[in-house]
């Protein structure tokens, strides 16, 4: 069994400076994450090498190099089988790595709300579409819509009109006022680095709207337009790409099957990044949808406190937990979905995409539990991932319980998951 | 409000009993605390096998999967029913030794059965590992999707006027019902269908006993039938050791539901990976493919175990309190028969198989409420 | 002339020439098809690009459901729509 003083699961910015506080320590630090290299979404890149158009990311990688935290990559944790022990996979193959200290910095995913059309080739989430172009995908010369809500579109927009997609538009649910509200709070924040609008500059031109959304994507075997609205007025902007996630949703299934104490859908964590479990850390998204700079920072706080430099941990916090929690605040204000977003899905618009349930087969069911059971919604491959949050958003539906594995894994690891020497039970006839 | 019939519990058995009684024209009310078809019913692997354990095991889950056959036309698509049968694959000579006797146990039963020489079986089902002794096939046995059948049962009582409440009970005795909230509810009679959970009973001699469950993606055509290892019998028998069997189920969906295990003494809901490792490694043993297929969750269920492994169905001393408990393994083939038969007997109807030999009366004890 | 860094993957037996560090959804997507076809036969591709919702699923070298948006590909790479 392998064996880490630290161990920090998600190697976005979070895990990023946890690792490399920790490891200022001599103590063994392991840093993992399921893609192939660190970065998370907001940093994800094919490679190591600097990328001169983001020096923060940069030095934040050069730090981690030089902090001496052991990395690996391609790696996804997917059982917790016991205290002080988590179950990984990598390809086909199962490790059980044991630490003295957990640190989580699972990160997010975008929120995804059903529209009519919402499953059509085409249509995906905004960071969904910038991964895939970052994964080699040619989106020069393509027409992007970009929409739904929270600072995620405009660095989206960004990143993809510097790849000379053609930019449609972004379309943004928020009003303009609660734009203009977050805006100023970035100014005065130390939240520079927490992209949103700066970006808006490079935007190259591309109309901006506010108190837009989306309502339907059309198109037969992949997208050809988008129909959007700002309430009065309805209009369809051709385009080959919808790019389109609602904010932001925090990934907290590990932490759910450690069983560590919830504050909403957040984990609960004490000025040191500390869980209700004592050994157990959690940092950036999974405690509070705060952006880059609460992730960086609370990684610190926890990579510091996982290492007993206490002081350091706590100054810290004195010094940035306010402007954070009111970031934090602001985030939330100024995103906040529409009423109109929960009423876009027609009865017949799929809200489960893993087995295909559709809108108006939920209606008749007033938990998760009962409508899971009855219409396989949540039973797919995802497990809830996506649709878990929309019928939260929709139904006021809690998703229940999580479950090892935390995703499919071939049959063959599962057996790999017994900690013990596989030793047969009693009596196998 | 009087009711004719009180039934307790919301699982299949319960939802079975209550269509069974309703549509005969009884007021009923069925009274379920949590949400209907959530408990075992929701775990449980929802194959319709005729099992010849025991004679009286055999009519029973001959004479339910029959209603289960006249129902399948009524049946919704959620129910998910497909005749797929049941084949039961023999490791060994000495497995194989045995079939013709069982062959003939379910010819005199009157179930459709046949024999598979190894050639046969390897064609049936390609995935199985070779140099298996051969394999019985009873191709009436069916898969039925639990949760969504129990929903059926449950619906067509509701539209014969039955009423669902929900709400923990905490005393079923002398035709009255108490709820927590202290509510008080008056009945001709009550049929505790509780599952395994016996709070209500607690004298009874039911044992939890623990199964284990693993579902996969969507690999259609890779299985055809339900296919169980002989040796199953053997194991599901035992009444003390933990132990693992093959025991694979197609579902409509393409989906491949891989049991099965039995453990006493272990009320933990949660996965023992011990047992779930034991189980798979067995399952692969048999169908090397299911090694490289997507496991997509494991969940855990608690079958309620009697000594004689036979369910509990019928009166008490306490003349109106009935059992449908007790089911074990086989709750979901035999609910539409337990219910037919609870039926029968309320309603002072001929049966179409004697109710003796699941008689409560079997079983020794004091009390059956809490007094 | 295939560049020194350009590698040939086949998508539903068409070869493709795609660049190295492309992901087997990019090829997908370069290919114009769809990565599964739902379970009521819709086409679909992926999502979320980080591994969480599953729509990417493809059959790579034979082995269905496997999540192309993290995947590179390689020389030689088989990818089918999965059905
Ligand atoms: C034939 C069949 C096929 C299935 N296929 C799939 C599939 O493809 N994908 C999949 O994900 N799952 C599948 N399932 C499993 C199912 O969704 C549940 O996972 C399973 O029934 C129990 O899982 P769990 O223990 O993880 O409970 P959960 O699903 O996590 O939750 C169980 C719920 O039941 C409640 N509960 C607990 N005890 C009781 C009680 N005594 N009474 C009432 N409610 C209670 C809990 O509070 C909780 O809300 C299948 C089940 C069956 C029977
Ligand atoms: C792993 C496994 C595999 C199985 N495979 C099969 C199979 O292939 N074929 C087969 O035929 N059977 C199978 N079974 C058995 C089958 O699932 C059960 O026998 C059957 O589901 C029992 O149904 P039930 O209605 O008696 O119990 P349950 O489904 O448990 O229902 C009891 C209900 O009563 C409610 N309740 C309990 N106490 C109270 C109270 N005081 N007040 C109000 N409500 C109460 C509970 O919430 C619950 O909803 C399997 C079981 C397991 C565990
Ligand atoms: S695109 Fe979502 S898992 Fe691959």
């Amino acid at each position: 069994m392998t064996h880490a003083e630290v161990l920090i699961v998600g190697a976005g910015p979070a895990g990023i400076a946890a690792a490399t506080a920790a490891a200022r320590t001599s103590r063994s630090v392991l840093l993992l994450d399921d893609n192939h290299a660190p970065g998370g979404q907001i940093w994800r890149t094919d490679s190591l090498a600097p990328n001169p158009r983001d020096r923060h990311r940069d030095a934040a990688l050069t730090s981690l190099q030089q902090s001496g935290a052991q990395l690996l990559f391609n790696t996804r944790v997917c059982d917790a089988p016991a205290p002080g022990i988590l179950t990984t996979l990598s390809g086909e193959a199962i490790t059980h790595i044991e630490y003295d200290k957990l640190i989580l910095a699972t990160g997010a995913r975008e929120r995804l709300l059903p529209f009519p059309g919402w499953t059509l080739p085409g249509v995906s989430g905004a960071g969904g579409l910038q991964a895939l172009t970052k994964g080699g995908f040619p989106i020069a010369g393509k027409r992007v819509v970009v929409a739904g809500t929270g600072p995620l579109l405009i660095a989206v927009a960004a990143h993809l009109a510097a790849a000379h997609a053609n930019i449609v538009c972004v379309a943004e649910q928020a009003t303009l006022t609660q734009m203009a509200a977050f805006a100023s709070a970035i100014a005065s924040s130390p939240a520079k680095i927490w992209q949103g609008i700066k970006f808006r500059a490079q935007l190259r031109g591309a109309p901006y709207h506010t108190s837009t959304w989306p309502i339907a994507a059309l198109g037969d075997t992949h997208l050809t337009s988008v129909r959007l609205t700002d309430g009065s007025r309805t209009w369809e902007e051709p385009c080959d790409y919808l790019a389109c996630g609602f904010h932001l949703v925090p990934n907290t299934e590990l932490a759910s099957l450690l069983g560590c104490t919830f504050n909403g859908d957040f984990v609960a964590v004490d000025v040191l990044q500390r869980t209700s479990i004592g050994n157990i850390y959690c940092a950036g998204e999974p405690v509070a949808i705060g952006g880059l700079d609460a992730a960086l920072i609370q990684g610190e706080i926890a990579g510091l406190a996982a290492t007993d430099q206490l002081q350091q941990a706590q100054a810290l916090h004195q010094r940035h937990a306010t402007s954070l929690q009111r970031f934090v605040t602001r985030l939330e204000a100024a995103f906040r979905l529409r009423p109109e977003l929960l009423t876009l899905a027609h009865p017949e618009d799929i809200v489960c995409r893993c087995e295909d349930v559709r809108f108006e087969q939920l209606v008749p069911y007033t938990s998760w539990t009962a409508a899971k059971l009855q219409t396989r919604c949540g039973m797919g491959p995802c497990q809830g991932r996506i649709c878990g949050p929309a019928t939260q958003s929709l139904f006021g539906w809690k998703p229940t319980s999580v479950r090892a594995p935390l995703s499919p894994v071939p049959v063959s690891a599962f057996i790999q998951f017994d900690l013990r020497t596989p030793t047969a039970p009693q009596e196998i006839p | 409000m009087h009711y004719d019939v009180i039934i307790i519990g919301a699982g299949i058995v319960g939802c079975a009993c209550a269509r069974e009684c309703a549509t005969a024209g009884l007021k009923v009310a069925i009274i379920e605390h949590h949400i209907p078809a959530a408990a075992t019913t929701a775990a449980g692997m929802g194959h319709i096998v005729t099992m010849d354990d025991s004679p009286a095991q055999l009519a029973l889950t001959a004479y339910s999967r029959g209603l289960w056959q006249q129902l399948a036309p009524q049946l919704p698509a959620s129910a998910e029913y497909e005749a797929c049968g049941t084949l039961w694959v023999a490791a060994d000579d000495e497995e194989m030794a045995g079939v013709s006797a069982k062959q003939s146990v379910y010819t005199a039963a009157g179930i459709a059965s046949s024999t598979l020489s190894p050639d046969v079986l390897a064609s049936a089902e390609p995935a199985l590992r070779r140099g298996l002794s051969g394999g019985f096939l009873v191709p009436d046995d069916a898969v039925v999707y639990p949760p969504a059948s129990a929903q059926y049962f449950l619906q067509q009582a509701q539209a014969s006027g039955t009423v669902l409440l929900q709400a923990r009970v905490i005393r079923a005795a002398n035709h009255s019902v108490q709820l927590a909230d202290a509510t008080i509810l008056h009945t001709g009679k009550i049929i505790i269908a509780t599952g395994a959970d016996i709070s209500l009973t607690p004298t009874l001699p039911i044992q939890k006993r623990k199964g284990h469950l693993l579902i996969t993606d969507r690999y259609p055509g890779l299985i055809h039938h339900q296919i169980v290892e002989l040796g199953y019998l053997k194991s599901a028998h035992k009444l003390t050791a933990d132990s693992v069997a093959f025991n694979v189920q197609p579902r409509q969906t393409g989906q491949i539901l891989i049991g099965s295990s039995r453990q006493y003494g272990n009320d933990d809901p949660g996965l023992d990976q011990r047992i779930l490792a034991a189980m798979l490694e067995r399952a692969i043993s048999y169908i090397p493919a299911l090694a490289r297929v997507s496991g997509i969750r494991a969940w855990t269920g608690f079958r309620a175990a009697t000594p004689d492994k036979l369910p509990l169905i019928g009166p008490t001393e306490d003349h109106s309190v009935f059992l449908a408990m007790g089911f074990e393994g086989l709750g979901i083939t035999n609910a539409t028969g337990a219910a037919r038969l609870l039926a029968d007997h309320l309603l002072l109807r001929p049966s179409a198989i004697p109710l003796t030999p699941y008689l409560p009366e079997r079983i020794k004890q004091e009390a059956y409420a809490h007094a | 002339m295939p560049t020194p860094d350009a590698i040939t993957v086949a998508v539903n037996g068409q070869p493709l020439q795609v660049a190295r560090g492309t992901t087997a959804a990019a090829a997908f997507a370069l290919a114009s098809a769809p990565c599964r076809l739902s379970t009521t036969g819709d086409p679909r591709s992926g999502v979320c690009g980080m591994g969480i919702c599953f729509e990417c699923r493809a059959i790579v070298d034979g082995v269905r459901h496997v999540r192309t948006c993290q995947l590179p590909c390689y020389d030689g790479m088989k990818l089918e729509t999965q059905q």
